[in-house]
């Protein structure tokens, strides 16, 4: 259950911002974090540092237990078949750059199709245009339906014979949208492709099933479900990871090493060269716990009641306007918007002087701001310690943001 | 909401500046143009400038952003219009130290340029505020190089 308490576990929360009390409403660019990772990290630190998968000493098997620990709670949580076809990595950004650099140099090539879509966050748009243009590939866009959703439709008309990757979010950063990506992935297969799924905003709030997906790859970062910075997941299947090529050599990553030739571990330690981020896995892991514990299915249902209230709350303001599907069903707990003739940074600034974070700007999503035909928004993310009365301070503020701007025009 | 605090950041001036912005537009003939942005939130600037014999003859811009980018870069316009490259550029030095808060030269009279004051206090707002001034340094040097 989704309770009042929930708020007590993140001790950020309780302070003030510019003389009122914090309301913190953008989690799609990161989380806050509970003290039960605050301490699992401490507790790391103070306790079991050491390096892993060497050395005889205590310590070391200890950050090694720790370590591959977190690897098998990330397993459970995406219900992958095998901790092999989970690799941490720094965030999902360096996961989907590995898939591009690896799986595409090796599988790309010149008329080749990647297809992604109009709503990517930049970091599932630049790895693929970095590959189209160093294989000679096609770098094509799935088109969107007027509400900022994706048919099938357009899908089926996007990919081809010569598709070899289809790369997709499943919950847009910007406009909320939940993207069919397991039918996505059917299409996919019929014509030989891979699916990539850029999972960074859909891993803190839906339930992951990577096997229920059939994806061939699921990225996703710590920090956006309550853990650390600096860590994040890529999973891939394995008969496909086990083709692949590391992309950074080094320590950790080896079997045996000559003076002119080398062989690499086995899965998953030959896509992680050098010593690993053991903090950041121990701390995501006691995120997973956290998460785990208040349940992920509640956490959904309780960000679908979140973006209804603020969506219902939020069309009454005259003037403002809400991006993205108007069914609050069809979206996660993101409200993109604009105030009418206020600038989206001058909307952040009069609520941040009422401690209110929003995010203001094109949200790393450029292609996606011109489809909508605007420069910036701002934009209002929930999380699972953000209730009703935080979405009132919002409107609230909204609402006297509306009128001093209207005064001092 | 505390107003005091946000008048400081939106002065009349500036709002005046941002709903009729001066000198907004392109220079078509023997002009130098800037496109610059803030790449972190979508400001865009094109400034275009007709430098003739050392002195800024002409200053246009065209763009979209907040209202402290859009007002500044409107100021800065009236300001160096007319203006010796060099009295440009020592404007834009004052106006850099008064962003960051520093002492700064007032024997110069900044006119409307001295209500972005405020917005020193504001540092995430401090590059909108840079943005058409870092584009003007950027023209008239390119400018005295050719």
């Amino acid at each position: 259950m989704i309770s009042k308490e929930i708020k007590s576990y993140f001790p950020i929360l309780n302070q003030e911002i510019n003389g009122h009390p914090l309301v913190y409403l953008d989690s799609a660019a990161t989380s806050q974090k509970p003290v039960q990772v605050i301490e699992a990290l401490k507790n790391y630190y103070e306790f079991d540092n050491s390096n892993v998968h060497r050395g005889v000493h205590t310590l070391g098997n200890r950050a090694t237990e720790k370590y591959e620990g977190a690897r098998e709670k990330v397993r459970k949580f995406i219900n992958a078949k095998s901790t092999e076809e989970i690799i941490f990595l720094r965030g999902t950004t360096t996961a989907i750059n590995l898939v591009a650099q690896s799986y595409g140099r090796a599988n790309v090539e010149e008329g080749d199709e990647i297809v992604i879509t109009y709503m990517e966050h930049h970091s599932n748009i630049i790895p693929w245009q970095q590959l189209a243009k160093e294989r000679g590939a096609v770098l094509k866009y799935i088109e969107l339906e007027e509400d900022g959703t994706i048919s099938l439709e357009q899908v089926r008309a996007a990919i081809t014979d010569r598709t070899k990757i289809v790369s997709m979010v499943y919950v847009s950063n910007v406009l909320g949208t939940m993207n069919p990506v397991k039918e996505v992935a059917k299409l996919a297969h019929e014509v030989g492709a891979v699916m990539v799924v850029d999972g960074a905003q859909a891993a803190p709030h839906l339930k992951i099933d990577v096997q229920d997906l059939d994806c061939d790859f699921f990225a996703f970062s710590g920090h956006k479900m309550v853990g650390p910075t600096g860590i994040g997941v890529l999973y891939g299947k394995k008969a496909l990871l086990n083709d692949m090529e590391p992309v950074e050599f080094g320590g950790e990553m080896i079997d045996f090493v000559g003076l002119y030739d080398s062989t690499w571990k086995e899965l998953p330690w030959k896509f992680e060269g050098g010593t690993p981020i053991i903090a950041g896995a121990v701390g995501l892991g006691a995120a997973i716990d956290f998460l785990n514990d208040i349940g992920l299915n509640e956490i959904e249902k309780h960000e679908h009641k979140m973006a209804a209230y603020a969506m219902d709350k939020m069309s009454g303001i005259e003037g403002l306007e809400i991006y993205g599907p108007a069914d609050p069903a069809k979206r996660a707990g993101i409200v993109t918007f604009n105030l009418n003739d206020v600038h989206p940074h001058d909307v952040a600034t009069v609520l941040d002087m009422s401690g209110i974070a929003v995010r203001a700007g094109h949200h790393c999503a450029q292609p996606l701001m011109k489809w909508l035909n605007v420069s910036a928004t701002a934009r209002a993310s929930f999380y699972l310690y953000n209730d009703e009365s935080d979405i009132d301070r919002l409107v609230e503020e909204l609402r006297s943001a509306k009128e001093y701007f209207n005064d001092v025009f | 909401m505390s107003s005091n605090n946000l008048d400081q950041l939106y002065r009349r001036v500036i709002m005046d500046h941002y709903k009729t912005p001066r000198n907004k537009g392109t220079l078509d003939t023997n002009s130098v143009n800037i496109e610059m942005n803030n790449p972190t939130c979508g400001d865009r600037i094109l400034l275009t400038l007709q430098v003739e014999d050392g002195i800024v003859k002409d200053a246009k811009f065209d763009g979209e952003g907040c209202s402290i980018s859009m007002a500044s870069a409107s100021m800065m316009t009236q300001a160096v219009k007319g203006q010796p490259v060099e009295n440009a550029l020592k404007l834009s030095h004052i106006f850099s130290d008064m962003m960051l808060g520093k002492e700064y030269d007032d024997s110069i009279d900044l006119g409307d340029i001295e209500a972005l004051q405020g917005v020193s206090q504001f540092p995430a707002r401090i590059k909108c505020a840079t943005l058409a001034w870092k584009a003007m340094e950027k023209g008239v040097q390119s400018e005295e190089k050719s």
